[in-house]
């Protein structure tokens, strides 16, 4: 038997599911006792270019879709989720041990079906583009654009909005004069307004009896979406012709810019045109929304933005209703399934906060950056558009998950970038955690790293005890859209075994994933911390368990809103919930490599002790990357000693952290922010607020002339914390 | 002259005794079917018709327009000095030549009464309407300037402190010509120092001629900026121009012809100097139900269209490159022009919009912070779901009884709000109306009538037969020079005042009339009612000031004084009235009374009105005779033929084939006609053209059929409508030279333009056609009416002495008719 460490690989390499537990406690009174919840985190669309996708239609269980126990002589199956018998369709007549489809193989338990049925829809892409940009901004936006539409596949839809004052529909069709629909910033419309404004809807009134109305195809009439291939060339003048808001700004004033209409129109646009087709609304925003609804702040200079403070205040006057009016948006984008992204640059807030939903809710995402005009922004963007090796984008779209439980489990509900289809079943728990009450979830947007967590409850009772070697089962269904268009299903069917609590304790406890249970413990404080007050979910943490990750989380943006916008808070919790485990735990706890001459890069603890004078760290914090010189090394490089030829060595070691570097910029989605800095730079503070504050202004001197850097901070540092820690844990259970 | 001699002119018009004095005096005339029958028309007491005329009233006998007018141009052959109170000017018919000494040119005012009654009671006695019809920004012949533009510098205009009168002749310097005497209200004002001048020794400033001001009637100042709008220089004006592109205007061939024409005609804005480039902005709009804006800036390569669709809460989506000037944008614009009727050509939107389209021209100049002029070429009734959407509501059944006032009255108060927003940001609005069907003019109007724009309507438009009068309509409408964002007001001096005024425009109070523009077509009627007595010595002084913003953005005040003699004795008022001006006053009198009361009820208000006025004068003025005699004044003594030709109006007494949307059309039309105008507009023009070698114009003949003969070809002009008629039994040379055909049948009488043919006849025959067209405002068609042609019938609409298919009455009748009226307010 290989180790538990080697199975949990094993099972989220093939299956992409982490277990909190990988042994389930056999009732409900032994689950609760264990304090974190039967979960995982699942990764529905892991890259597995291993797994060739089946060209047949699954086999459904008249109830669910199983893996079957096969009778192969009756012809017959066993549902393992409801024991419904099943006769097996006329195409498997050729069935027979030795010739078995690939769901039955036990290699196989995640597969993917192609289906065959209904057309295939393009892709969508409706760009929605804030023009109250700087110039140069604009322009660094526009080439962006111009660049993007070289990455869509040919036959994609392309679609583009622009707003400031005004909203513009632009019609993409048309030859010689370019024409735009225009609508007013300040004035909510419905669906059905939008749509009759554009010109989509026919008036009934005109139809002629006895003539059928012609079939709408909405490729055609859609003049505002048009395919890649055919219009690339106009859009592209389009873009650059693409000028800023012309109404002029008054001192003292922001610009007026329309976001909630222009995303309202976005919306009801492709409501409209193509409801359940995958599509990606594309917000580029360089500033907050400042009039009509979905305003976050006003156009007066004068009121700045809402912060933590003026929210904990209740002095954010327009935070509700902006919140409740993107978080309608949001719904009504994620029933059609499509998703919304949010591409914000600007050195102030953009109110994220009060969009955030749009990108949640939806499976979009979100990138943060302070200009257009910075790799940060433009690689990110680029890599939105990234593809896998078969060539195909990795994205796809209008996902459903759906869950199904065998009968000791119930679904208490999901964490992540979707929402609840409210499909009540036999297996949704009246226990909720995230998201729950359902059975099946839609995620509008998913690439291959989009990662759910997934929440359950163990229902059996104490007293029907389960038979030795019973083993539960969770079968995960997503159907979604591929990105080459295709429709697909994948399944993904996982088993694990019962066991008595009481019995088999230790063997329960030694199939804990400490690292799945922190991500997931963290995804409920993350999921509280939106809906609940900062402190409250602090106090509901530290009550569930302590570990050590807890430490860096409690210090964690995703719980801590000191120092970070709402905006932040917003951005960084966003990432936090759609990540899978592994990033997931840098940015719990942020990775230091140290490079020095004394032996190759090793990992270091993230403890102001390990910033030395002769070292170069790499901190990883995914939304960050720090390369912070050692005072010593500062003063080399700044003395040119890598120039020189006997210095060779030395220049090595500054390359280093630089390669490195490198290779995780290549991967990472959204590109982390690259900070390059030295003992005493500014940037240096990014390192300083991460690491343990094992020495500060306060015990500096008790501590001596030691290594390591002294922090300026009250925060209490990791061995402080672990004595509290320990008194308090005594105290509880003894 | 007439009104000096102290006797009056009776008229007997022969012994007409009682029952035979009225009622049929003579036989049917043929193509008239049916007995006229006089009641019915003008409501006198029942009558039974008379008995066959036993004797005939002639003609000839009764007072001839043609003889009145023909008298009138035969004496004025001296040119016209202004400085005399109290002359009576020439008539409108007659051409004669004008010296401004100190009163306004009758080009600019003519009134009623030359000599008023001094007090309410002789007025009221009387009932001579006292009102002056000023057209402010009139154009004056070449051979006389234009008035002079005075700038008293930084402090503004010299007025009076209390009734703010503005500086002119009636001022009286007193004490060696530091200070100086209001001649309205008799308040003393100090002269400012800059503005001191000594007094010669008769009193007069030495400066007096120097100062157009000091000497003359009609003078502008250049106002400064506490004549402003927010006291704020204004903006040069800006034109756009909104297109309706729905199916019938893209098929009738409208939107190619106006798209093709406006590429020419936007070298032809408005300046005020003739060598420089206009500073008139424009911008363009299509639309059908929604709107399409489009941005012409300089810089683009190509032309963008912006679509608003949100009609229900109109904004303008763009703010730079809507509103572009000509030179920098020249090619966009082309560009634009060309392609906009072929983006529409295959459109099968046949619903329009109106109101969002006067929203959005409005909004359009808001933003830009200008005054303007929006020129909206428009189809069909506005069904569309939008704010001003129209409902068809013609209701034939409803003329003639009380109801059909509502008819004149818009749907709704959408429009006369929308009004009101217009003259507040100076948005004129001028209207080219191509309707196939009904397209509710009364409504329609309202907004153009109020903010001093016009109304031109092409019935069932077809570019062949329409385009050429379209076309000159449009140029003249976009060239002709006018004021924006104006405010009159009339003072006057004590004793009298400004009680109404009637014209296209605007009043928020009862003393300024507001005009988002001003053409130098429009005229103002204004009434003057007595509010104490009016002094001998003194006379009665008007002085009518415009401010307004000329087409180069120069903010400016024009001023005409009039100043008329007042009389104690009724003989005085009626020897010095013009009956042209009275007519033009009673015509816009009822034509708004019919706003408000039936049609009915209005021509018997006139009837009676009149009737008064000659009663008043057989009473007071004329020697006593027999009862049997109609004795008229002799300034008065065409009052009846021409109040005849308002009754028979197609607004008051419309024939059954007059729509609704005609007569309310011509309804606003003439609310803003001048005296000239009405009075061609009423009586037309009718010309023999058998002898066309002399270099002057024949003598016009009386509109009447029995006065036309068979062998002869005449021309009839109502300043809307050119008729050139022929006789059944032309000689071919005639019709050879004329037609280029020797046969009566063969002409074509669908032709709108003669065949240019090389004979003197043909060529003076186009030369007298193109004269008329240049002097009227409206480009008139020219329809070719053979005799006994079917289009004969609209041609005798326009014979006013005769009776009219409508049922009004024929001259003779109406005199009789009249006659009858005064002895009964006499006994």
């Amino acid at each position: 038997m290989t180790t538990y460490q080697e199975f949990i690989q094993q099972n989220e390499d093939r299956d992409g599911v982490r277990f909190s537990w990988n042994l389930w406690p056999s009732s409900r009174l032994e689950a609760t006792r264990l304090v974190v919840p039967v979960s995982c985190l699942f990764t529905p669309l892991k890259e597995r270019p291993d797994l060739p996708p089946v060209q047949y239609e699954p086999v459904l269980c008249s109830r669910a879709n199983c893996k079957a126990q096969v009778d192969f002589r009756a012809k017959i199956w066993a549902c393992n989720f409801c024991f419904q018998r099943n006769p097996f369709p006329p195409s498997y007549a050729g069935i027979s041990e030795v010739n078995q489809p690939a769901e039955l193989m036990p290699q196989f338990s995640t597969i993917e079906y192609i289906v065959q049925r209904g057309p295939t829809a393009p892709l969508i892409f409706l760009y929605v583009v804030d023009t109250c940009l700087e110039e140069e901004d604009l322009q660094a936006l526009k080439e962006s654009l111009q660049m993007s539409l070289s990455l869509l596949p040919p036959n994609a839809l392309v679609g583009l909005i622009t707003f400031g004052r005004m909203v513009q529909v632009h019609e993409l069709s048309c030859e010689g004069i370019a024409k735009s629909y225009v609508f007013r910033g300040t004035k909510d419309l419905n669906s059905k307004q939008i749509q009759e404004m554009l010109g989509l809807t026919k008036p009934t009134a005109q139809g002629q009896p006895g003539r059928p109305a012609a079939p709408q195809d909405a490729a055609s009439t859609c003049r505002f979406l048009q395919p890649v291939h055919r219009v690339d060339m106009n859009l592209t003048d389009l873009l650059g012709e693409l000028q800023r808001d012309p109404w002029p700004v008054p001192q003292g004033k922001r610009p007026l810019r329309s976001t909630g209409v222009a995303l309202s129109v976005a919306v009801g646009l492709l409501e409209g045109t193509f409801p359940n087709t995958g599509a990606r609304v594309m917000l580029f925003i360089g500033g907050p929304p400042t009039q009509g609804p979905g305003m976050v702040v006003g156009d007066e200079l004068k009121t700045p933005i809402r912060s933590w403070h003026d929210i904990q205040k209740d002095n954010a006057r327009h935070l509700k209703k902006a919140t409740k009016y993107y978080e309608a948006l949001a719904n009504r984008s994620a029933v059609n399934g499509h998703s919304i992204d949010i591409y914000a640059c600007a050195l102030d807030q953009t109110g994220l906060l009060e969009m955030k939903c749009l990108s949640n809710l939806t499976g979009g995402h979100i990138v943060m950056g302070d200009s257009f005009n910075t790799s940060l922004f433009k690689q990110t963007f680029q890599r939105v558009f990234s593809k896998d090796l078969n060539g195909d984008f990795r994205m796809a779209f209008g996902g459903v998950l759906e869950v199904k439980t065998s009968r000791e489990l119930k679904v208490s509900g999901a964490i992540g970038p979707c929402v609840s289809l409210n499909a009540k079943g036999s297996c949704v728990s009246e226990n909720e955690m995230g998201i729950g009450g359902t059975t099946q979830w839609k995620v509008c947007g998913l690439n291959p790293s989009t990662t759910l967590g997934l929440y359950f409850e163990v229902v059996n009772q104490h007293n029907a005890p389960i038979p030795q070697g019973g083993r539960g089962a969770i079968q995960f269904v997503t159907q979604y859209q591929h990105s080459n268009t295709q429709r697909r299903i994948r399944v993904t069917t996982i088993a694990r075994n019962w066991a008595d609590a009481q019995s088999q304790i230790q063997l329960i406890e030694s199939s804990f994933d400490q690292e799945a249970a922190a991500v997931l413990m963290a995804r409920l404080g993350v999921f509280r911390a939106e809906s609940e007050e900062g402190p409250d979910v602090l106090r509901w943490l530290d009550r569930q368990l302590i570990r050590l990750f807890m430490f860096h989380l409690r210090r964690s943006p995703f719980l801590q809103v000191f120092n970070n916008s709402p905006d932040e808070s917003s951005y960084y919790r966003h990432h936090f919930v759609r990540q899978d485990l592994t990033q997931s735990l840098i940015m719990i706890q942020p990775i230091l490599y140290s490079y020095s001459f004394y032996g190759p890069p090793e990992p270091v603890l993230l403890d102001s002790g390990s910033i030395l004078p002769d070292k170069i760290l790499l901190m990883d914090t995914f939304f960050q990357l720090v390369i912070y010189h050692g005072e010593t090394i500062a003063q080399w490089r700044k003395a040119g000693y890598q120039d020189m030829a006997e210095y060779e060595n030395f220049k090595q070691l500054l390359q280093a952290p630089l390669d490195d570097a490198q290779e995780i910029l290549q991967t990472r989605f959204p590109m982390p922010r690259y900070v390059d800095t030295e003992h005493g730079g500014s940037q240096a503070r990014f390192l300083l607020s991460k690491v343990n504050p094992s020495q500060t202004h306060n015990n500096l001197y008790a501590w001596g002339q030691e290594t390591g850097a002294p922090i300026l901070t009250d925060d209490v540092s990791l061995q402080v914390f672990m004595d509290h820690l320990k008194k308090l844990a005594v105290s509880t259970f003894f | 002259m007439a009104n000096s001699s102290k006797k009056s002119i009776l008229h007997d018009i022969g012994p007409l005794r009682e029952k035979t004095s009225y009622g049929q005096v003579r036989g049917p005339q043929p193509g008239y079917p049916g007995p006229y029958s006089g009641p019915q028309n003008y409501g006198g007491p029942a009558q039974a018709p008379g008995p066959a005329a036993q004797k005939r009233l002639d003609p000839d006998a009764i007072p001839s327009p043609i003889q009145v007018i023909e008298d009138d141009k035969a004496k004025s052959t001296e040119p016209f000095t202004t400085g005399v109170r109290g002359q009576a000017p020439p008539l409108v018919t007659t051409t004669f030549s004008v010296r401004d000494q100190g009163n306004a040119s009758p080009r600019f005012v003519r009134c009623t009464a030359y000599n008023m009654p001094c007090t309410a009671d002789m007025a009221k006695q009387s009932q001579v309407p006292l009102a002056a019809v000023i057209k402010p920004l009139a154009i004056l012949p070449p051979d006389e300037t234009p008035p002079y533009v005075v700038d008293h510098g930084e402090p503004g205009p010299i007025r009076c402190n209390r009734c703010k009168a503005y500086m002119c002749p009636y001022m009286q310097f007193i004490e060696g010509g530091r200070r100086f005497q209001c001649g309205f209200c008799s308040c003393v004002t100090e002269v400012p120092p800059h503005y001191f001048q000594h007094l010669d020794h008769t009193g007069k400033r030495v400066d007096c001629y120097d100062r157009p001001e000091l000497s003359l009637g009609s003078y502008e100042f250049l106002a400064t900026v506490d004549y402003c709008k927010n006291n704020k220089l204004p903006q040069p004006p800006a034109f756009i121009f909104l297109i309706d592109v729905s199916y019938n205007a893209v098929k009738s061939g409208m939107v190619n012809i106006v798209c093709q024409e406006l590429k020419t005609l936007l070298d032809y804005l408005p300046r005020e100097n003739p060598e420089a480039d206009s500073v008139v902005r424009v911008g363009f709009v299509t639309y059908n139900k929604v709107l399409h804006f489009y941005n012409v800036k300089g810089s683009l390569a190509q032309p963008q269209m912006l679509v608003v669709s949100d009609v229900s809460d109109m904004f303008v989506p763009l703010l730079d490159g809507f509103l572009v000037n000509v030179n920098e944008s020249r090619q966009v614009i082309e560009s634009l022009l060309d392609q906009i009727p072929d983006m529409f050509a295959d459109t099968r939107e046949t619903e329009t919009v109106f109101g969002p389209v006067i929203q959005a021209g409005l909004e359009a100049l808001k933003a830009a912070d200008c005054a303007g002029k929006l020129f909206i070429f428009h189809t069909s009734l506005p069904i569309a779901e939008a704010p001003g959407k129209l409902k068809n509501r013609e209701d034939k059944k409803l003329v003639g009884t009380d109801k059909e006032k509502s008819l004149f009255q818009p749907q709704g108060s959408f429009y006369n709000t929308l009004a009101k927003d217009c003259v507040a940001q100076g948005c004129c609005v001028d209207l080219f109306l191509f309707p196939n069907q009904y397209v509710d003019m009364t409504t329609l109007g309202v907004v153009p009538v109020s903010t001093g724009g016009s109304v031109y309507k092409y019935t069932y438009f077809q570019a062949a037969t329409d385009q050429e009068r379209f076309l000159n309509d449009l140029r003249r409408d976009v060239e002709k020079p006018m004021g924006f964002d104006a405010v009159m007001r009339v003072r006057t001096s004590t004793g009298i005042r400004a009680t109404d005024f009637f014209g296209s425009f605007f009043m928020s109070n009862t003393t300024d009339v507001e005009l988002a523009g001003l053409d130098c077509d429009k005229a103002i009627t204004v009434e003057f009612k007595h509010d104490d007595k009016l002094s001998e010595d003194t006379g009665a002084l008007m002085q009518c000031a415009v401010l307004y913003t000329s087409c180069s953005g120069q903010r400016r005040l024009r001023v005409h004084n009039m100043a008329v003699n007042c009389c104690s004795q009724l003989a005085d008022l009626y020897r010095n009235c013009e009956t042209d001006t009275i007519i033009n006053y009673f015509s816009k009198f009822a034509f708004r009374g019919v706003l408000n009361h039936p049609t009915k009820t209005v021509r018997d208000t006139l009837v009676n009105q009149c009737a008064q006025i000659l009663a008043c004068y057989r009473k007071n003025c004329a020697s006593p005779s027999s009862a049997g005699q109609l004795i008229l004044p002799e300034c008065m003594k065409l009052l009846p033929v021409y109040l005849n030709c308002v009754l028979k109006s197609d607004v008051l007494l419309p024939a059954a084939d007059v729509s609704l949307d005609d007569r309310a059309y011509l309804r606003q039309f003439i609310s803003s006609m001048d005296v000239t105008e009405t009075h061609v507009f009423f009586y037309p023009q009718l010309l023999p053209l058998t002898n066309l070698d002399s270099s002057s114009l024949p003598v016009a003949i009386r509109a009447s059929e029995e006065r036309l003969s068979k062998g002869g070809v005449y021309i009839l002009e109502t300043g809307l409508h050119l008729f050139l008629w022929v006789g059944a039994s032309v000689q071919q040379e005639l019709l050879q030279n004329l037609f280029g055909t020797p046969s009566f049948s063969q002409i074509d009488a669908s032709m709108t333009s003669l065949p240019v043919l090389d004979n003197p006849f043909s060529k003076r025959l186009r030369e007298i056609i193109s004269n008329f067209r240049a002097q009227r405002p409206r480009y008139m068609k020219l329809m070719v009416v053979k005799q006994e042609d079917h289009s004969e019938l609209i041609f005798r609409h326009f014979l006013v002495e005769d009776k009219s298919a409508s049922g009004g009455a024929s001259y003779v009748d109406f005199l009789c008719h009249m006659h009858k009226e005064i002895r009964q307010l006499l006994s």
